[in-house]
């Protein structure tokens, strides 16, 4: 079905461009509708042509649009997956210690719901100062790392909140059974919450990843790192003028890099699909 | 002088069967049965005898297989699209979102009537039932007995000539029960409705109705009717030696029946 | 009410411990940078955050005002088209079997990815693309919880309708809609936060010069970096106001329930 709905939108592209009128439709001053000629909408056909373009005009041995945006994408890929590792660490830790602790719970889970409703994106440009100017364990910081940390900062917060609410969700016939038994924290750690909590764990690990890709794309960006997709786009952007269609590749390479995060994900849930008794889109 | 009011049911070779060929389910199987006007009549017997299926067969929210339904004189479906029937299950079923009294005025909006009538209306039955101060409440806020008893007024809300109930009180503990039963006596002395009661629980069945109606299962049938004869019930009634000779009867004509059907 | 009194009393006793933590968290920092003598571009005090925000107020109003806008109009129809969206394809079963899946992979690719494309479709000086980014955003959580509310029905409710011989459109109205409210609410606090950082984010990608992501920005640019924090502390309050406000309609519309807890 997925299929059929990219092919719908495929053919509504094609569509508009057909019937609209080239300078988009009007409402006042400004467009409701818009520019439908080839500069601003360039055919799917020229769209997927433009991957086989050499990147720059001219220069032999120079590459193909398709083989930078897969370097790009390869990039950004392992700075977001660092990131992603470390958030989703360090929000797991975050969540064991806020189950054990129920002052710790009280105190600190206000801020972390909260944060996942407020733009802490926009202190990706914040982070650009630390580079080349910080030290910390002896290790210089590079600005790839900078890129990871906002990365790691935005899996971080839905991770937290989704193992806590795993670790917390056994009703208490199942916690009071494993008492008379005289478990101890740890063993009712292992085999009743973490099981119970694969349910929550991996929707909020979807949502991690795909917020960690955005963290890394946008951050990437603030900071003018190049070598990532944030930077493609961003060159690509401002080439416009020249060849319209060349921003979609970049852009799809994104959208790929995405799905792909999301995807392995996915796989994830399905191996542990025996803990889930819960299905949450 | 008034006419004669028609049977509330009335069933002739009722059958339902689930599903086709070798898994085919006989739920029902010729089904015959009459409760006249004002009857309060029990249906008891054991999972799997049908007694649910024959209920919603009543109410028209299932089509029987074969046989034919009649419904205060007319097709079932006629009697539900006319709310000749009131309809109250296990579980309550009131609307959350609604407080005591929108829920008891549901059925009456829904058919056009207007919102003084309804009011009015609405707070009459919940005097009926015991509740009257607790129309602005939430259903949230009433123990199970007492959304049970809101149930109860919803489903009297058309002053119906016939009242199914599907096990109303099962989920109720034996103190409110028994409560519930004698409230249930009083109210339907008041309305003169016919009831038909569909429950686990002989002595339940035996106090409240006068006649027993035995089913089992396999197919499910009808195997014997008790007639109850108590006369008006009241809170000596439980301790009557009547009472628990009657409730002796059924409990034989339910085991009796099943000792023969089981191989 | 009895029930108001304990609820509030709750909230107030449940205050303390985040208040004390965020009060000593602030007391900490400020001692933090003053004793490590912390430049200010890794990390400013609390109190010189504080200070830009008095001086600044006035182009920080204004930033926020132009961010907040275009999240207002991206999340308003947004809502629209989420809602109707969701009712259609609660009656039509092949309009959800297209939209769920699209649903999923949205979730996935990094919308805000779009903007320079709408940029060129637009124009880079309007408004339009930034709107439309955060329309995008808010349509699918609208869509997909309010969907899955509109398809519950409790069994007991669906019999008792049709005990009372109610149309399709009366289950929907008297049933189906109340029920989904619930769900609707759990969208619309995400997409209320979302529509923000939808906002903020589609500024980093080139267009127009207004708004908070650009001053954030080019105040780091500047290395004036008390003053982005500043102005990051004004994108943290936006996003915060629009949640609230979504919090609030929720108590608001739905009386008759205890606040569902947050879903990602």
């Amino acid at each position: 079905m997925l299929l059929l709905a990219l092919v719908l939108l495929a053919a509504g592209w094609e569509l508009y461009k057909l019937v609209a009128p080239d300078d988009g439709v009007r409402l006042g001053e400004s467009l409701i509708l818009p520019r439908s000629d080839d500069a601003s909408m360039p055919h799917l056909a020229r769209i997927a042509e433009v991957f086989g373009e050499q990147e720059v005009a001219g220069v032999e041995g120079g590459g193909t649009v398709l083989a930078s945006v897969l370097a790009a994408v390869w990039y950004s890929l392992r700075l977001a997956a660092a990131g992603f590792a470390v958030g989703v660490a360090v929000g797991f830790l975050l969540a064991l210690a806020m189950q054990r602790l129920r002052v710790l719970e009280r105190a600190l889970l206000p801020y972390v719901v909260l944060s996942q409703t407020v733009p802490l994106i926009a202190l990706a440009p914040l982070v650009y100062g630390w580079s080349g100017n910080l030290s910390l364990f002896g290790l210089d910081w590079q600005p790839w790392m900078s890129v990871s940390v906002i990365a790691a900062y935005l899996a971080f917060f839905p991770v937290a909140i989704g193992a806590l609410r795993g670790l917390s969700s056994p009703p208490p016939v199942q916690t009071e059974l494993l008492a008379a038994c005289a478990a101890s924290w740890s063993q009712t750690l292992v085999r009743l919450r973490l099981p119970a909590s694969v349910g929550y764990v991996i929707p909020a690990l979807k949502l991690a990843a795909a917020s960690a890709i955005v963290g890394a794309i946008v951050a990437e960006i603030s900071i003018g790192l190049s070598g990532g997709i944030g930077r493609l786009i961003i060159s690509y952007a401002q080439q416009a003028t020249g060849d319209p269609a060349r921003i979609y590749a970049p852009i799809l390479g994104a959208a790929a890099m995405g799905v792909v995060a999301v995807g392995l994900v996915a796989l994830l849930g399905l191996a542990l699909r025996r803990y889930q008794f819960q299905e949450a889109a | 002088m008034s006419a004669p009011r028609p049977p509330a049911v009335a069933l002739e070779g009722v059958g339902k069967r689930f599903g086709t060929g070798a898994t085919a389910v006989d739920a029902l199987t010729r089904i015959d049965l009459t409760v006249a006007a004002g009857e309060f009549v029990a249906l008891i017997g054991p999972s799997g005898c049908g007694k649910s299926t024959l209920l919603r067969i009543v109410g028209d929210l299932i089509a029987p297989t074969d046989g034919a339904v009649r419904v205060n004189g007319k097709s079932a479906r006629q009697a539900r699209l006319d709310q000749d029937y009131g309809i109250a299950f296990q579980s309550a079923g009131l609307l959350e979102w609604r407080t005591v009294q929108g829920n008891v005025e549901l059925p009456l909006a829904l058919h056009g009537l207007g919102r003084a009538k309804r009011r009015a209306q609405a707070r009459e039955l919940l005097e009926l039932v015991g509740l009257g101060d607790f129309g602005a409440h939430r259903p949230s806020q009433l123990s199970g007995g007492m959304q049970q008893r809101v149930a109860i007024a919803r489903a009297l809300a058309r002053r119906p000539a016939l009242l199914l109930m599907d096990e109303p009180f099962g989920a109720l503990d034996e103190m409110t029960r028994e409560r519930m039963q004698s409230e249930l006596i009083r109210i339907c002395a008041e309305t003169s409705a016919a009831v038909v009661f569909v429950t686990h629980s002989i002595p339940e069945a035996v106090f409240l109705s006068q006649r027993v109606v035995v089913m089992s299962p396999r197919p499910g049938r009808i195997t014997q009717v008790v007639d109850v004869p108590l006369g008006a019930r009241d809170e000596d009634t439980r301790e009557a030696d009547q009472f628990y000779a009657t409730i002796t009867d059924v409990r034989e004509a339910l085991r009796g029946r099943a000792r023969e059907a089981s191989p | 009410m009895r029930t108001g009194a304990v609820w509030s009393g709750r909230v107030f006793i449940g205050l303390w411990p985040p208040l004390l933590f965020g009060v000593a968290f602030l007391a900490l920092w400020e001692a933090f940078v003053l004793l490590r003598d912390i430049e200010p571009f890794v990390l400013p005090k609390p109190s010189a955050i504080f200070e830009q925000v008095r001086l600044n107020f006035d182009p920080i109003l204004e930033a926020t005002r132009s961010t907040g806008t275009n999240a207002l109009v991206g999340l308003a129809l947004g809502l629209v088209a989420g809602l109707m969206a969701a009712l259609l394809a609660s009656r039509l079963r092949p309009l959800e079997e297209l939209l769920t899946p699209l649903s999923a992979a949205a979730a996935a690719i990094p919308i805000v990815a779009l903007t320079p494309i709408l940029n060129t479709m637009f124009s880079s000086t309007s408004s339009t693309p930034r709107r439309l980014i955060v329309l995008v955003y808010v349509f699918f959580p609208i869509f997909v919880n309010t969907l899955k509310g509109l398809r519950q029905i409790d069994p007991v409710h669906a019999e008792l309708m049709r005990s009372y011989a109610a149309s399709p459109w009366t289950v929907t109205r008297i049933v189906r809609l109340p029920r989904a409210l619930p769900f609707f609410f759990t969208g619309l606090k995400i997409a209320s936060a979302g529509a923000v950082i939808a906002a903020i984010v589609s500024e980093y990608f080139g267009g127009l010069q207004q708004g908070l992501g650009p001053a954030i920005t080019s105040a780091a640019a500047a290395s004036a970096y008390p003053r982005a924090w500043a102005i990051v502390c004004a994108a943290i309050a936006l996003g915060l106001a629009f949640y609230l406000v979504a919090v609030l309609a929720e108590r608001l519309a739905m009386p008759w329930q205890r606040p569902q807890g947050e879903t990602t």
